[in-house]
C-alpha cells in the first residue's frame, strides 16, 4: 500500500468545500476520499443496491408493472421448479458452457504458445488473432447467419466441393448449439492475448534450466508452462464463467434470423438470459423475473466459490513454486 | 536440434497462416457480399469477389459471352442458342453470320470485376440509419464523457487516500463486476417507466456519470503504479488534490485512460441488450437494434444487410488498427491484475 499524501493544499480544497477547519489531517483526508467516490456511492445506491433490493422484493410478488405487486411467498421459486422451460435454459446454458469454455481455454493457450515463438511475421499473425474479438454484436453475429446458411452459405458449399452434405446448422435443432460454439471460438483471440500476456512473464532461464536437462517439448509444456500459467487460465474460466451466463446477443439473433423462435429451433438455444427477457420484458411477469435473476446470481455465485475453491488443487502461484524448490 | 526447431518454426507458420485465412475468410465475406448485387450473390456462392457475366449485342440481342476454345485458339464468342447434346450455337460478335456448334460445358464465361457500392447508399437510406448512428454517437460519446470523468475521480479516491471503510468499499465495487445485469435491470426498468424515460436515451447514458466498476477498477490500477514523489512534490508547491490529479496524474495515466476510454466505445457502440429493452419506437433505436430489425424486414437481400453490417464493423476494425498497442495492453492490464 503506498502512503498517503497529506498536506496543505488539500486541506485548502475540503475547508474551502466542506467549511471543516479545525478536523484533523486524517478527517480531512478521510473527507476528500469519500468526496471523490461519492459518484461511485450514489450511483452504488441507485443503480445497484436499490434495484437489487427491489428486485429481490419483486421475486417474492406477482408483479406486471401495471398493476402493483402482490405478495405471493415462494410461489415464483416453487414454479421455477415446475418449468420445463427454466430447465431447458439452464441445461442449455451449461451445455454451452461444458463446450464452449474448453473450447476456448485449450485452443486460447495453444494459440498463444505457438504466438509466444520466434517465429516470421509473429506481429502480424497476433494481430489478424486477435481482430476478431473486437467485432462483437448484432453485425457479426448476422454475418454468421450468411456463413452457415444451409443452402447458399458459403461452409455447406465449401463441404459440397468434398462431397459433403453439410447440415442444417441454425436451422437444425441438433446442430444449432454448436454453430453458437463455433461461433465463440472464432473470438478466442481475447483469451489467448492474456494467456500471451502470462507466457512473456514466464522466465526464459527456466526454459533453458530444462533444455540443459534434456527435457522435451511436451515435458516442458507440461512442467514449466502449464503450472506457470494456472493462475491465467484460472482467471480466463472465471471470466468465461461470467460471461456465458450473460450469453444473450448472439443466440437471440441468430435463433431470430432462422425462425419466430427466439431461443430456437425448438428450444435449442434458449439461453437462460433469453429465457429470463421473455419473462421479464416481452411477457412482463417481472415477479417471475426477477426470480430468474436470482436464481441466475446464485448459479453463477456457487460455481465461481467452486472453481476458487477448486484452485488449490489446480492453480500454482509462483511464490508457492519458489518455496518448494 | 537445429534442424529441428527449424522444422518446428516452419510447421508454426504454415499453421498460424492457414488459421488466419479461416480468421479472416468471415470478414472476407462480409465485404465481399456488400459488394454485390442480389443476382451476384446468388450466381456465385464461393467467390467472394463480385464478377459478372459479360454479355454483348449480337444483331440486337443480349448474349452471354465466352472464352470458346476454336482449334487451339483461345477466341472471345456469344452464345446464341443451346442446341442439344450439351452443345451451343456460338458467333464471333464481330461477324455474326458464321455459326459454330460447340460444347456448352467446357467454354469458360468472360466475367468481369462488377463491384455494387451503391449496396452502401441503398442500405443505409432504406431505413433511417442516420438517426440510428446520430442515437448511437450520443449514447457512446456522452456516455463515454460521463464515464470517464466519473471513473477517473472514483479511481482517484481508490488509489491515492486512506479512511476508514475504503478498502471494504473497494471489495464491493469489485464484487459489483461480478453481478449479472439481470438483477438490477428488472426493477430499472420498473424505475425508469415511474419516471418517464423508458424510450429515451437516459438509461443508456445517466447511469455511466455514476462511475462503472471495471473502468474504475483499471484505472485504480494504474493510478497505483505511478510514483507519489511527482504527487509529493506538486502539493508542497500548494497543488490540492483535484489540481494534482488533474496536472500530475491524469497527464500521465494517458495510456490508462485511452484504453478504458476504447472499451467503452466498443461495449457502447455494440450493446444490443439495454437498447433492446429500453428503447421502443423506431427514432429513438441505436445501429444495433436498428440493424438486427433491418434484418428482419429485409433478410432476403443479403447483400444489403452485408452492407450494413459492414459499416457497423468498420469502427471497431479501424479503431482497433490505429490503436492496437495501447489496446492489446489493456486487455493484458485487465486480465493480468485481475
Amino acid at each position: 500500500m503506498q502512503g498517503p499524501p497529506r498536506g496543505t493544499g488539500d486541506a485548502r480544497l475540503i475547508d474551502r468545500l466542506l467549511g471543516l477547519s479545525n478536523w484533523s489531517l486524517q478527517r480531512r483526508e478521510s473527507a476528500a476520499a469519500y468526496m471523490y467516490i461519492s459518484p461511485w456511492i450514489i450511483g452504488f445506491f441507485l443503480f445497484t443496491l436499490v434495484p437489487m433490493a427491489a428486485s429481490l422484493y419483486f421475486s417474492f410478488t406477482d408483479y406486471n408493472i401495471i398493476d402493483s405487486p402482490v405478495w405471493v411467498g415462494l410461489k415464483n421459486y416453487v414454479e421455477l421448479l415446475d418449468d420445463s422451460s427454466f430447465w431447458q435454459s439452464l441445461k442449455v446454458t451449461l451445455s454451452f458452457a461444458m463446450l464452449a469454455l474448453p473450447g476456448t481455454l485449450v485452443f486460447g493457450l495453444f494459440l498463444a504458445i505457438l504466438l509466444n515463438q520466434d517465429i516470421p511475421f509473429v506481429k502480424l499473425w497476433r494481430t489478424l488473432y486477435f481482430l476478431p474479438s473486437v467485432l462483437t454484436g448484432v453485425a457479426v453475429v448476422l454475418l454468421w447467419v450468411v456463413i452457415f446458411n444451409p443452402q447458399v452459405g458459403v461452409i455447406n458449399n465449401l463441404l459440397k466441393l468434398f462431397g459433403v452434405k453439410g447440415p442444417g446448422w441454425l436451422h437444425d435443432p441438433d446442430w444449432a448449439l454448436l454453430s453458437l460454439v463455433i461461433m465463440s471460438l472464432w473470438g478466442v483471440g481475447q483469451t489467448m492475448i492474456i494467456y500471451l500476456a502470462g507466457l512473456q512473464s514466464v522466465p526464459t532461464d527456466m526454459y533453458d534450466a530444462a533444455k540443459v536437462d534434456g527435457a522435451n517439448m511436451l515435458r516442458r509444456f507440461r512442467n514449466i508452462t502449464l503450472p506457470m500459467m494456472s493462475p491465467v487460465i484460472f482467471y480466463n474460466l472465471i471470466i468465461g464463467l461470467i460471461a456465458t451466463f450473460q450469453y444473450f446477443t448472439q443466440a437471440y439473433i441468430a435463433s431470430g434470423s432462422v425462425g419466430d423462435e427466439i431461443g430456437g429451433p425448438v428450444r435449442s438455444t434458449l439461453f437462460y438470459n433469453i429465457y429470463l427477457y421473455q419473462s421479464g420484458f416481452k411477457f412482463f411477469e417481472m415477479g417471475y423475473a426477477s426470480a430468474l435473476a436470482w436464481v441466475l446470481f446464485v448459479v453463477i455465485l456457487v460455481l465461481t466459490v467452486l472453481v476458487f475453491k477448486s484452485s488449490p488443487l489446480w492453480v500454482h502461484y509462483e511464490g508457492e513454486l519458489r518455496g518448494r524448490s | 536440434m537445429r534442424e529441428q526447431e527449424t522444422l518446428v518454426r516452419a510447421v508454426t507458420t504454415l499453421f498460424l497462416g492457414a488459421g488466419a485465412v479461416i480468421i479472416l475468410l468471415p470478414l472476407v465475406y462480409m465485404l465481399g457480399t456488400a459488394l454485390k448485387s442480389k443476382a451476384q450473390v446468388r450466381q456465385s456462392l464461393l467467390n467472394p469477389v463480385p464478377m459478372t457475366h459479360v454479355h454483348v449485342q449480337v444483331e440486337g440481342k443480349r448474349e452471354p459471352l465466352y472464352q470458346v476454345d476454336l482449334d487451339g485458339r483461345t477466341v472471345e464468342m456469344a452464345l446464341v442458342k443451346n442446341a442439344p447434346g450439351g452443345k451451343g450455337l456460338f458467333v464471333d460478335p464481330a461477324a455474326p453470320d458464321q455459326v459454330f456448334e460447340l460444347p456448352r460445358k467446357s467454354q469458360i464465361p468472360v466475367r468481369v470485376l462488377d463491384i455494387q457500392f451503391g449496396n452502401f447508399h441503398e442500405a443505409l437510406t432504406i431505413v433511417p440509419f442516420d438517426r440510428y448512428l446520430a442515437n448511437t454517437l450520443i449514447v457512446t460519446f456522452v456516455g463515454m464523457a460521463g464515464m470517464l470523468f466519473s471513473s477517473s475521480l472514483v479511481a482517484y479516491g481508490f488509489s491515492r487516500f486512506r479512511a476508514p471503510g475504503l478498502n471494504l468499499l473497494f471489495l464491493v465495487l469489485l464484487s459489483t463486476i461480478m453481478l449479472p445485469r439481470q438483477v438490477r435491470l428488472i426493477p430499472l426498468y420498473v424505475i425508469f417507466q415511474k419516471i418517464g424515460w423508458i424510450d429515451t436515451l437516459l438509461p443508456l447514458i445517466v447511469p455511466l456519470f455514476f462511475a462503472n466498476a471495471f473502468d474504475v477498477f483499471l484505472l485504480r490500477q494504474f493510478f497505483m503504479t505511478i510514483s507519489l514523489e511527482q504527487d509529493e512534490a506538486a502539493q508542497i508547491d500548494g497543488a490540492n488534490s483535484l489540481q494534482r490529479l488533474i496536472y500530475v496524474i491524469l497527464p500521465q495515466s494517458k495510456a490508462a485512460v485511452v484504453t478504458v476510454a476504447i472499451f467503452h466505445f466498443l461495449y457502447a457502440w455494440n450493446d444490443f441488450y439495454e437498447p433492446l429493452i429500453f428503447l421502443h419506437s423506431r427514432h429513438n433505436w441505436t445501429m444495433a437494434v436498428g440493424l438486427q430489425q433491418f434484418h428482419g424486414l429485409y433478410a432476403v437481400n443479403t447483400h444489403l444487410i452485408m452492407a450494413a453490417s459492414a459499416v457497423m464493423v468498420l469502427p471497431p476494425i479501424l479503431l482497433f488498427f490505429f490503436s492496437q498497442r495501447i489496446f492489446m495492453q489493456g486487455v493484458v492490464i485487465s486480465g493480468s491484475k485481475g
